[in-house]
């Protein structure tokens, strides 16, 4: 059967982890690679890795970030950040990511899903979407859920999955760093209108949580941070406790 | 012990290649034929779609080269629906290996599963120490149904062969590369049980 999955979400700046990691086994607190091997050791059922750097040289350090996760990971791996052409997802699958995912740049030029599709096919292409409800209709937003689009966010996952993307990474901008639990309304609804797998993103605090989103919102794997950094959450305490809600989980 | 990743465009090969060195091995990357026929154990990498997958193949010979390898050869994801007789995604023509059409997934599951799903039935020395229903990783849209090549099973909507097994050549459907430790232990089985048949 298949499971349901479990996602810590890095967040990288000039090849570093950003935000304030609580391991106290770490060697190096920064080093992205040594925490995606624990996190592999531990449980994670996948890592995403999303850069948020700005400077000239990102490409080149994210690529090399990427090899050297390769090297040493033994479970699949999705980059995200500033990626917005067939060449920066060349590099990045040559190296060693399983996945990409996309943002901005696919709302900016939509037909790039197609072209990234044609060329790598839709098992490695995921689209990321950060929505924002307001007044009742959720809003595609960008910049890191800065920037309003007109895009509705069930319209656009539709066109997403009609081009050819094999996932949708789905963010609340309303529910991302509540620690209130997911957007479960529209993560069912997505799921039960659209054919491809959807991660669920934003609101984790409790272990709760994540039994709601596999049940009441249908999502196929969730994606958490802080919860994961800060150790509040152990993945193997959290992966057996779904297990005890009858949720199928790889232990 | 030669290790060769056959090297022909449309491949993760880097993963696999860090896979075995993880294991200790140092696997080399090649589309040399003569390179290939001299190994003691081939990889058929595969990842995107499989008639443009194909003319790479074809393009670069090694479709008249993979068939009469003798030496154990191991097919990955794309790598072993390359190595059915037919796909139907880009209604490709297969290497003609196994005997067995792959197909695409029904609009009942999500197409492609993606993720960890359990291996059952598990018939060959590649799973030496692997137990029935551990978790590999897959991502797919297509499959090859059960037939009597099959050596290990999953279920997605429907059972369908999660490996298979014909002679001296191995296929997963599923990435023993990102498998963590069961898909080690199933590489390390490839590298240091399976043998050439006699």
């Amino acid at each position: 059967m298949l499971t349901k999955r479990i996602i810590p979400c890095l967040d990288i700046k000039n090849g570093r982890t950003v935000k304030g990691i609580n391991f106290v086994d770490l060697r190096d607190a920064g080093d992205p690679v040594e925490l995606a091997e624990i996190y592999a050791k531990t449980g994670a059922d996948e890592l995403v890795f999303l850069d948020i750097s700005a400077t000239e040289e990102r490409r080149r350090t994210l690529a090399d970030l990427v090899l050297r996760v390769a090297e040493k990971v033994n479970i699949p791996f999705t980059v995200g950040g500033g990626i917005s052409s067939v060449e920066d997802v060349d590099i990045l699958l040559h190296n060693g990511a399983d996945k990409v995912s996309i943002n901005s740049s696919a709302v900016k030029n939509p037909q790039l899903i197609n072209d990234l599709v044609a060329k790598f096919g839709s098992q490695c292409i995921v689209v990321a979407i950060d929505a924002k409800q307001i007044d009742g209709e959720w809003i595609v937003h960008l910049v890191g859920g800065k920037v309003p689009t007109e895009l509705n966010l069930f319209t656009w996952a539709k066109e997403v999955e009609t081009r050819g993307a094999g996932e949708i990474l789905f963010t609340s901008m309303n529910h991302d760093g509540t620690k209130d639990g997911f957007a479960n309304e529209a993560l069912a609804k997505l799921s039960t209108e659209l054919n491809i797998p959807i991660i669920a993103s934003g609101g984790a605090g409790n272990m709760q949580h994540f039994t709601d989103t596999f049940i009441e919102g249908k999502a196929d794997a969730a994606l958490a941070a802080s919860v994961f950094h800060f150790k509040e959450i152990e993945i193997k305490d959290l992966k057996e406790e779904l297990k005890r809600n009858n949720i199928p989980v790889r232990l | 012990m030669k290790i060769v990743i056959i090297d022909y465009g449309a491949g993760n090969i880097q993963s696999i290649k860090f896979a075995f060195q993880r294991l200790g091995y140092e696997a080399i990357l090649s589309k040399a034929a003569d390179e290939i026929m001299a190994a003691d154990k081939v990889i058929f990498p595969g990842v995107g779609e499989a008639s443009s997958a194909m003319k790479k193949l074809r393009e670069s010979k090694l479709d008249q080269i993979i068939p009469k390898l003798t030496q154990p050869v191991l097919g990955i994801c794309l790598g072993m629906q390359l190595m059915c007789h037919s796909s139907e995604e880009g209604d490709t023509q297969g290497l003609g290996i196994f005997d067995v059409d792959v197909i695409k997934f029904s609009k009942e599951v999500k197409v492609p599963q993606i993720g960890w799903n359990q291996i059952t039935n598990l018939k060959s020395d590649l799973f030496k120490n692997v137990k029935e229903k551990e978790h590999i990783y897959l991502v797919h849209s297509f499959y090859a149904p059960l037939c009597e090549e099959t050596i290990a099973e999953a279920e997605y909507g429907l059972g369908y062969s999660a490996a298979l097994k014909k002679d001296n050549f191995y296929g997963t459907q599923f990435h023993p590369e990102k498998s963590s430790e069961v898909g080690e232990q199933i590489l390390r089985n490839f590298i240091e049980t399976i043998e050439t048949p006699v």
